[in-house]
């Protein structure tokens, strides 16, 4: 991701600038467009092209380049505003300081858990939800809604709700379940939280693939039965092909937010019994630490790992990833 | 279906069975959390599922401080408004980056992926920091605008994978009838985009709604201060002996406006894309 650091910022400052440029130029350009050849309705293509992205890139590089720059900055930096004046350029020491650390390796290893299972289950259980709510014969109306709470919850809120839930004496769970404090131990937190997510988030992972689930021709599907497919066989062969975009974009979305892991493990265990996450970590240094030199450092390696993480999936699913040419258009 | 009226009943049964075990799945924290909201002080640690003594005196509570009704309004209007300019700046951008060939396309999905990808609590100084600057600190834009920024990845994601499912042989028909790129957007793709609209909407307005970080740290009073926020404060207050209740009844309230928008836009998702527009 590094190597692509480089050749991606010099083309940003580019794209930028092109978008604002043209906007003057195209009303004179449209008038004579409609004999145009084919070059001249290339260009308009463009035009059209830049004009439409250039809101939302405007956007996204005025609220983020900046912060963005600015967190890789103060990584290589000491910088804690407690001693502000201890303040100087100190190049990689403070990856060096973090990669070395054991806290940062437990957090990363307990960070992975939890996005590699929950990922995994809400996938299965997601395509469940999703095959549930698109083709339920009755019911869907309250299937979908009731479905969708989970999701719509405030994260905090659903995490008091487990709190509770598990808590000593309060809870119907807890009282059901265990003789101790669950929340108290290692192995149950995390299981505890684990489950919290799986329950919060589900529902997002089964909303992206019903979008890609109404895709499914349903003429497909008949004729498929009618060949003597079988449910699995239409599912196998038939939907998953084309719901693969809807796919890829729930995958990749749910494990980049399941690796920031933060709210519910903030709510439900503090990180105490080291169930921290690589956030939890970060936030911990930067703001109740104010150690902005080593929060920015845990930032930008946890930036590097999804990175890495993303670049993976984009290249597994391959052509299905949006804005390749797969040749659908030539 | 074809086979007669047995099959249509175990299959209603079937389908029935599912359904009871979602909707259980789903509701159970939720009526927990509105069982605890209605739980007197007295019975509220006694772990039964159904209060024994019913009371709304949590929801007096929550609504007797102005602060839980300021941050309601807050949220409201301003997940409201961040919803709706990132789906038009999204829907804008992906049907350019499924549809139009131009340079600086695969760049524009990159950078969106990079800020998809990017610790949000590493962006929270620079941001306290610059919206300090510029007068946007405790704003309603000051949250709307990285609401927006945050938005846009997950809408331009989920529409392009939409978009490109969509019959384009339709719009080169209509250009072909002698409407323009532009006409043949808003006339024919737009329409047929919608349910796609509609999906990218609920998932980006709770995406704002849910927000706890930026909300937290890009505000300082009760003109934009958001009820996540409020109630983390509500957990701290010392005048409630266990704020739990309170806590219960505001996770109520503040789930009540979801239900209502999920219910708003779940008339409108139809179900395939391409079905309507082939009967349509």
């Amino acid at each position: 991701m590094s190597i692509n650091a480089t050749p991606a910022g010099a083309e940003v400052s580019a794209g930028a600038e092109r978008p604002g440029g043209r906007h003057a130029t195209v009303p004179t350009q449209r008038s004579g467009r409609r004999k145009a050849p084919l070059s001249e309705n290339k260009k308009a293509e463009r035009k059209l092209g830049w004009l439409l992205c250039a809101p939302a890139a405007l956007v996204m590089l005025a609220v983020t380049a900046y912060p963005i720059i600015y967190s890789v900055w103060l990584s290589l930096q000491r910088f804690d505003l407690r001693f502000p004046d201890q303040r100087e350029f100190i190049g990689l020491e403070n990856y060096v300081t973090v990669l070395t650390n054991e806290f940062w390796w437990t957090a990363f290893g307990v960070t992975m858990l939890i996005t590699v299972v929950t990922v995994a289950v809400e996938l299965v259980l997601g395509m469940g939800l999703a095959i549930i709510m698109h083709r339920t014969l009755i019911g869907r109306g309250l299937v979908r809604t009731s479905a969708l709470i989970p999701y719509g919850i405030v994260t905090v809120v659903a995490a008091f709700s487990w709190r509770y839930a598990w808590t000593p004496g309060t809870g119907y769970l807890a009282n059901l379940f265990s003789d101790g404090a669950p929340l108290t131990e290692r192995a149950s937190s995390l299981a505890i939280i684990m489950l919290a997510e799986i329950w919060k988030t589900t529902p997002f992972m089964a909303l992206l693939l019903m979008a890609g689930l109404a895709l499914v021709p349903e003429d497909l599907l008949k004729a498929a039965s009618t060949d003597g497919a079988t449910a699995w066989q239409r599912f196998t062969k038939v939907m998953l092909p084309v719901m693969k975009p809807a796919i890829l974009v729930a995958l990749l979305f749910r494990t980049l937010d399941a690796f920031r892991v933060f709210d519910n493990i903030f709510v439900l265990t503090a990180g105490g019994n080291e169930t921290s996450s690589v956030s939890m970590l970060a936030y911990n240094n930067l703001i109740r630490g104010l150690n902005l030199g080593i929060g920015s450092t845990m930032s930008v390696l946890i930036f590097i790992t999804v990175a890495i993480i993303a670049f993976v999936f984009v290249k597994l699913f391959g052509t299905a990833a949006p804005g390749s040419d797969d040749g659908e258009r030539r | 279906m074809a086979t007669g009226t047995e099959t249509t009943t175990r299959a209603r049964l079937r389908w029935g069975l599912l359904d009871v075990f979602v909707v259980v799945f789903a509701l159970v924290p939720v009526l927990w959390i509105a069982s605890l909201s209605f739980k007197t002080p007295a019975t509220l640690t006694d772990g039964n599922f159904i209060p024994r003594e019913w009371t709304l005196d949590n929801y007096k509570t929550i609504f007797d401080t102005d602060q839980f009704v300021r941050a309601l309004v807050n949220s409201i209007g301003i997940a409201l408004i961040a919803t709706l300019v990132a789906v038009v700046l999204g829907a804008m951008a992906a049907y350019a980056i499924s549809r139009l060939d131009f340079p600086g396309k695969r760049l524009l999905v990159g950078v969106s992926l990079l800020i998809a990808m990017f610790p949000q609590v590493s962006l929270v100084s620079p941001l306290f920091e610059i919206e300090r600057q510029l007068g946007l600190f405790d704003t309603w834009p000051g949250l709307i605008l990285p609401y927006i920024t945050f938005a846009l990845p997950l809408a331009i994601y989920t529409l392009s994978a939409f978009f490109k499912q969509i019959p384009w042989d339709l719009e080169k028909a209509a250009k072909m009838d002698g409407a323009t790129q532009g006409q043949a957007f808003r006339r024919v793709i737009a329409p047929l985009a919608a349910p796609g609209l509609f999906t990218t909407a609920i998932l980006v307005f709770i995406f704002c709604w849910n927000d706890f970080l930026f909300a937290i740290t890009l505000t300082s009073t009760e003109r934009a201060r958001t009820v996540p926020v409020a109630l983390s404060f509500f957990t701290g207050e010392s005048q409630f002996e266990d704020p739990t209740g309170a806590i219960c009844a505001a996770a109520v309230v503040i789930t009540i406006p979801i239900i209502l928008f999920v219910l708003f836009f779940q008339r409108r998702i139809v179900s395939g894309l391409t079905s309507g527009a082939v009967k349509g």
